[in-house]
């Protein structure tokens, strides 16, 4: 379900991964309109309802982890962070009910990616200034600043592929049994369960987790 | 030997043997994370409260140990399906 679109006489193609990504993007709007809605109308004295429970549970678990992981002064970034893993995982999950993982082309995972280094630089900035923010990259000596630069700047590369590589392999392992196997291919379902599942939402996981302590270091 | 083979299935071919030795890498991440995990195991057997924050690290610990495996498998991938070396002929 590739588009080609005409712009200037040019011929673009968006590809079905960002498709895909802008569904689910709709998708995960439309579900955060309906739970804000359903929390103007709860009762603060009333325990909440089955949605409405899992929701608190999971606002809850990430409030926790960004307490333990980051401290209590950058619990600002949970928000953040538990819409960054709700994406992922939805990006991840995705390949189950159809569509392309957005998360299987690198470009949109590293954009993610970068997002996320971008602000961990601007958040070091500002916690310890920008004059010792700079005198970090010397230590210890001056001799290892471009080692330093260089792993500093391989952060998302490495976040990015570790998402991407995953995803990606999931897919290709599938289509390699569902086309070696021809009729025999509804044994191999169970699969999916652990290939999409599983290790969809431990990347999703893991990523946001290497967020924190990216976002983290560098201050005390 | 070689004399019937065109050019671009000798580099089809180097492709493939490339693909599957990058794949070797595979068997390090394999081995640290079995390490890993019966490292875990005692540890939770030395103290089953802290389970949670064991198993917790050991998941982080792993998907660090994982990048050099996925390097390598994308390294294959681009060299199976990508073939950047063909454009060199």
């Amino acid at each position: 379900m590739e588009i080609a679109v005409i712009y200037n006489g040019n011929e673009f193609i968006i590809p079905n991964t960002t498709i895909s990504a802008i569904i689910i993007a709709i998708f995960l709007i439309i579900v955060a309109v309906i739970v804000s809605l359903k929390i103007k109308k709860a009762k603060a004295e009333e325990a909440p309802s089955g949605f409405l429970n899992v929701i608190e549970l999971l606002v809850e678990t990430m409030d926790n982890m960004v307490k333990s992981n980051m401290g209590e002064k950058n619990m600002s970034f949970s928000p953040f962070i538990l819409t960054l893993m709700v994406f992922i995982a939805a990006c991840n999950l995705s390949g189950l009910f159809g569509l392309t993982p957005p998360t299987s082309d690198f470009g949109f995972i590293f954009m993610v990616a970068l997002i996320v280094f971008i602000i961990a630089q601007i958040n070091h900035m500002k916690s310890i200034g920008i004059p010792k923010y700079l005198k970090g990259f010397t230590e210890p000596y001056a001799l290892m600043t471009p080692l330093n630069i260089i792993s500093e700047l391989s952060n998302p590369i490495s976040m990015s592929f570790r998402v991407f590589g995953n995803i990606l392999s999931g897919g290709l392992v599938t289509t390699l049994l569902y086309t070696a196997l021809g009729n025999f291919s509804p044994l191999i379902a169970p699969l999916h369960i652990y290939l999409d599942i599983f290790v969809g939402l431990l990347q999703a996981f893991v990523f946001v987790m290497l967020t924190m302590v990216s976002i983290n270091t560098g201050e005390n | 030997m070689l004399q019937g083979i065109s050019n671009e299935a000798f580099i089809l071919g180097c492709s493939a043997i490339g693909a599957g030795l990058a794949m070797i890498a595979g068997f390090g991440g394999a081995l640290g994370e079995g390490i890993a995990t019966g490292m875990a195991c005692q540890a939770i057997g030395r103290q089953p409260e802290a389970q949670g924050e064991i198993t917790r690290t050991m998941v982080l610990g792993f998907a660090i140990t994982e990048t050099n495996g996925i390097y390598s498998l994308v390294i294959a991938i681009i060299l199976l399906f990508v073939r950047p070396l063909l454009a060199g002929l």
